[in-house]
């Protein structure tokens, strides 16, 4: 049977030691986790299923420091790897994979130029192409028929508004929208971050997932605000996420890995331990 | 050490595989150069991609690949590598494959499943073959495709279930010519343990 994927991710910012995992709480406040390279490979071991890095600085200087990270650990680690953080162009992707990583996330770029997602899907496959959506709730429902509307948990109609720049610039796209336009671009899996949600430990955003999931015929990864294993649980049954991403409780000891994929396994959710 | 060669017809990410190979003790070779192909202890069929991509850029070397599978030594076919082992593919209009193994290539129907199948999946045994010495029944590997090998009996080593039961392995009449739908260089210690046992064979 197949799996639901359980995927730590490492944002890797540039520094003097050569890269270093932070994590932030919705996209500021970082906090340091620890070198790259050894938390995959712990995660390896932990048996997670795939590693997402994203390089938060994405500068110049950072993109050389990014495949120096993505070539040692793609030496030591053989499980799939995505890399994202400003990748803009084909030569961007290229190289990325040329370093190791087995599929690229774009998001920015994406929403500023979304034939990069079509090139690179016929050029690369799509299943290398994940399209990373940031997504912000908005209350504000103004008479338009580009907003999909959802229900949020207590009721309250709500659209999802794609934001970028590490969500401090909003777009007015609408989030659901979007999705199906990257699905048609030629994007083989979406990875979809909640910025109400990021950092905050209090579970997944549940009716956008959903609604991703149900209305999406490629994979949706679930991302921002786990806290605990029951929030893998509910994003799975509740939101149907194939997959579920997250960074805090893995960095900063409250869970392993394997902690959590016992806890699911016992909750009859397929994982492979 | 055992010379690998892996087949460079200008797709996919090759560096997973090599690194895979290297780790199981061989010495690994990126070519698409015929002799270099001839030399080898085994041969790598990589690809990640459309099929018929795959096949234009593989067309200069079909007399060498054949030579090079009659000779009896072993082939290894990863993914799209695999697929391109059949008869033909309905990927992107009916194309025709190398032919090494009597089947085709069809794409997952449209159902409530997701496509890609994307992820960890179990494979169920369905023959002895060094190449999965040591791997226990039902053990998780990685996949990633959208279409599926549709083959006989006699040619599927292991299977997978997504929606319909699929080869997720499969094996030439002589025994020499093996493809996995699934990735073995991104199935983690299973995926190397496969990946020393082809190093084996060689």
């Amino acid at each position: 049977m197949l799996t639901k994927r359980i995927i730590p991710c490492l944002d890797v910012t540039l520094d003097e030691a050569g890269g270093t995992v932070v994590k932030g709480i919705e996209f500021v406040d970082l906090r340091k986790a620890g070198d790259p390279v050894e938390l995959a490979k712990r995660y390896n071991e932990q048996g997670a299923d795939e590693l997402v890095f994203l390089d938060i600085t994405a500068s110049h200087e950072g993109r050389s420091t990014m495949i120096d990270v993505i070539e040692r650990t793609a030496n030591e680690v053989f499980i799939p790897l995505t890399v994202g953080g400003g990748i803009n162009s084909i030569e961007d992707v290229r190289q990325i994979l040329r370093a190791g990583a087995d599929k690229v996330s774009i998001n920015t770029s994406a929403v500023k130029k979304p034939q990069l997602i079509k090139e690179a899907s016929e050029i690369f496959g799509a299943q290398c192409i994940v399209t990373a959506i940031d997504c912000k709730r908005n209350t504000n429902i103004v008479d338009n028929p580009d907003i999909t509307i959802l229900e949020l948990e207590d009721g309250t109609p709500a659209w999802y508004e794609v934001v970028i720049y590490g969500g401090r610039q909003p777009t007015g796209i609408d989030a659901v929208q979007w999705a199906k336009k990257v699905e048609e671009l030629g994007s083989g899996e979406i990875l979809l971050t909640s910025m109400d949600r990021d950092g905050t430990y209090d579970g997944f955003d549940i009716p956008i997932t959903k609604k991703l999931s149900e209305e999406l015929e490629i994979p949706i990864i679930a991302s921002g605000g786990v806290g605990n294993p029951d929030h893998m649980y509910e994003g799975f049954v509740k939101g149907k996420a194939d997959a579920a991403l997250a960074a805090s409780i893995f960095h900063f000891g409250e869970y392993t890995v394997k902690d959590t994929k016992e806890y699911l396994k016992e909750k009859s959710i397929p994982v492979r331990l | 050490m055992k010379k690998i060669v892996i087949i460079d017809y200008g797709l996919g990410n090759l560096r997973s595989v090599r690194k895979g190979l290297e780790h199981a003790g061989a010495s690994v070779v990126i070519s698409s150069d015929p002799s270099e192909i001839m030399s080898a202890d085994g041969v790598i069929m990589p690809g990640v991609g459309a099929f018929k991509d795959a096949m234009k850029n593989i067309a200069g070397l079909l007399d060498t690949i054949d030579d090079y599978v009659n000779s009896g030594k072993p082939m290894l076919g990863i993914c799209l590598g695999q697929q391109i082992l059949m008869s033909r593919s309905e990927e992107g209009g009916e194309t025709t494959g190398l032919d090494l193994i009597r089947g085709e290539v069809l794409r997952f129907p449209h159902s409530d499943l997701k496509v890609p199948h994307m992820g960890w999946n179990s494979i169920t045994m369905n023959q002895k073959h060094p190449f999965f010495e040591g791997i226990p029944d039902n053990t998780y590997v990685y996949f990633v495709h959208s279409f599926y090998v549709d083959t006989g009996e006699k040619n599927t080593l292991a299977s997978c279930e997504y929606g319909k039961n699929f080869a997720a392995s499969i094996v030439n009449d002589a025994g020499n010519v093996i493809g996995t739908q699934f990735h073995p260089e991104k199935s983690g210690d299973t995926g190397l343990k496969m990946l020393r046992n082809f190093v084996a064979i060689c």
